[in-house]
């Protein structure tokens, strides 16, 4: 996955943005509906946090004590109840690749 | 063959000047023009997410207002707790994307040809349509509300440049304390389930505040709706004996409007004397995708439910409020999540992959009910053989349960509405 600096972005942008866009891996479809709350590339907005970066087996763990109902939620609760854990490894892999 | 009719649309579109400077058609090598109809929560996430995930698409958005007035939020601006430029978006983050932005209306789709003609002459050629238009209001569907109708009686369910959602603003302002204030709200299906009800609390929470003595009276052509136990329960402990709510079985449907008189009749012939009245009508999908024989008799589009494509014609996506997407409602939330499904699947066409696999379509819908009060539900959706389904013990709404056990969750929901809100409109144009 291919990164470029903030200060790099903005000429790159004026350049060639679809060149340098199409270097990083495209998100898996599932990770995007996430962007809905967390913000596109799961940046976080707000008060939701950032889920991007976040650790590869964290991201498991919370997952699952969301979906058991013992880590406090408001609403991640009733959202990790309807996915895979197939599906929660893909999640977790896709946005701990991303900076 | 791609390069010239790319050339030929510029001159054709007159834009060709703007082409040049448009990043997008730099591409010496694009693998095919998706032409998208629509630049609301469906249609600009569609663009925004092609030019970033299939760089190599020619992107088309064709919209005929300058900036995008959500109805997301609008019911905030009732309060008077968001003012319209707070809530109005433009294409210029889509523009800086390389999406070439054609301000016009669509008003003929040649399946066929593959072509969408313009209002302003032009003919936009495609290799694949991607269509999210949203709803149109059925005319008439109630006796007596037509056009000029909503201009005494506003419906501010089609945003428009926001002179609907400012005229039911402006007509709450000016309502005496000790009024009454009308709701008309349509049977299923209809965009925003939730939406009549965050409007209800909004505008009571509104007039709590200033015209404590003003009552609201909700005449709905169901027996049931979204979140009812958690709005109703706010509704008694919040604005206690302010809102009536009358059902279906209680004869709640409004079958005819007097714009004049203000007054909503329904069907057993009760008619209730309103000062401000807001007739949310029953709808059908937008103009276009009627006109493009899209529609079945129910007024909206039957769509392949893993690709978004439409039943009737090839090449053609269907997504957001337009399509037949039962059990899943006709949100933002769901024009965004799904758009992303449509476009990788015309995109995956357009480029000789095989179509994606089942994925998982989401949604989430905060309503506001008042302040630091919010309440949420969510629905975990997959694609069946007939269409929708909701994934099995999951989602579901808030807890139930007095403000003083719940004020924590409620005061969270009120301030994740606000990043939702946040997030999702950079999702779509930025
Ligand atoms: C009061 C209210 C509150 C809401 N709150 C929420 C909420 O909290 N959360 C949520 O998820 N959803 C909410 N919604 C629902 C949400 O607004 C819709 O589901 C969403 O806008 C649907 O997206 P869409 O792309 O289908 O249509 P739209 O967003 O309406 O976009 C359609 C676009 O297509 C354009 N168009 C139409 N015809 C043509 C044509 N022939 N040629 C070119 N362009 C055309 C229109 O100008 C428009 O810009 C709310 C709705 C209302 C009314």
């Amino acid at each position: 996955m291919t990164r470029l600096r903030p200060a790099l972005l903005g000429l790159a942008l004026a350049l060639a943005p679809a060149a340098a866009l199409a270097q990083s891996a495209p998100a898996p479809l599932i990770a995007l509906s996430c962007a809905g709350c967390h913000g596109p590339a799961g940046a976080g907005e707000g008060s939701v946090p950032r889920i991007a970066g976040y650790d590869r087996e964290a991201f498991v763990q919370s997952w699952a004590a969301f979906r058991a109902n013992e880590r406090p939620a408001s609403i991640m609760n009733r959202i990790a109840r309807g996915f895979t854990d197939a599906e929660v490894a893909e999640l977790a892999a896709y946005f701990a690749a991303l900076r | 063959m791609t390069r010239l009719s790319r050339r030929a649309f510029a001159l054709a579109a007159g834009t060709a000047g703007l082409s040049l400077a448009a990043p997008g058609v730099l591409h010496a090598q694009s693998t095919g023009r998706l032409v998208v109809i629509g630049g609301g929560f469906g249609g600009a996430s569609a663009a925004r997410y092609a030019r970033i995930a299939f760089p190599r698409l020619d992107v088309t958005l064709i919209e005929p207002k300058a900036t995008f007035v959500t109805c997301p939020y609008g019911n905030l601006l009732l309060a008077g707790e968001r003012t319209l430029p707070q809530i109005t978006h433009s294409y210029d983050g889509l523009k800086a994307r390389g999406v070439r932005v054609v301000q016009d209306w669509a008003d003929g789709i040649d399946a066929t040809a593959k072509t969408v003609r313009l209002r302003g002459g032009q003919t936009v050629p495609y290799d694949k349509l991607i269509l999210s238009p949203g709803i149109a209001i059925r005319w008439n569907a109630i006796e007596g509300y037509n056009e000029a109708a909503a201009e005494a009686l506003p419906h501010a369910w089609v945003p428009g440049a926001g002179e609907q959602t400012t005229l039911l603003r402006r007509q709450l302002e000016a309502l005496p304390d000790g009024g009454v204030v009308g709701f008309a709200i349509p049977p299923n299906p209809f965009r925003c389930p939730p939406g009549p009800y965050e409007r209800i609390s909004m505008v009571a929470s509104y007039l709590k505040k200033h015209k404590p003595r003003a009552k609201i009276i909700a005449l709905d052509a169901k027996d049931a709706f979204s979140k009812q136990g958690l709005f109703q329960d706010a509704w008694n402990e919040l604005y206690p004996g302010m809102i009536e709510w009358v059902p279906l079985n209680k004869d709640g449907r409004v079958t005819k409007v007097d714009a004049r008189e203000k007054v909503f009749e329904t069907e057993l012939g009760t008619r209730h004397k309103v000062d401000v009245g807001n007739v949310i009508p029953p709808q059908s999908a937008a103009k276009i995708a009627i006109d493009a024989g899209l529609t079945n008799e129910t007024g909206w589009v039957p769509v392949n439910p893993l690709t978004f494509e439409s039943v009737r014609a090839r090449d053609i996506h269907v997504f957001g409020d337009a399509n037949i997407g039962q059990v899943m409602p006709k949100s933002g939330y769901i024009a965004n999540s799904t758009s992303k499904v449509a476009v990788a699947a015309a995109a995956a066409a357009l480029e000789g992959r095989p179509a994606p696999g089942p994925t998982v379509y989401f949604n989430t819908c905060y309503s506001h009910v008042g302040d630091e009060y919010g309440i949420s539900v969510v629905g975990v959706f997959r694609p069946t053989e007939t269409g929708f389904a909701e994934t099995p013990n999951s989602g579901g709404v808030s807890p139930r349960g007095p403000l003083a056990q719940q004020r924590e969750q409620r005061r969270l929901e009120a301030l994740y509405a606000d990043a939702w809100y946040a997030s999702i409109t950079k999702d779509a144009f930025s």
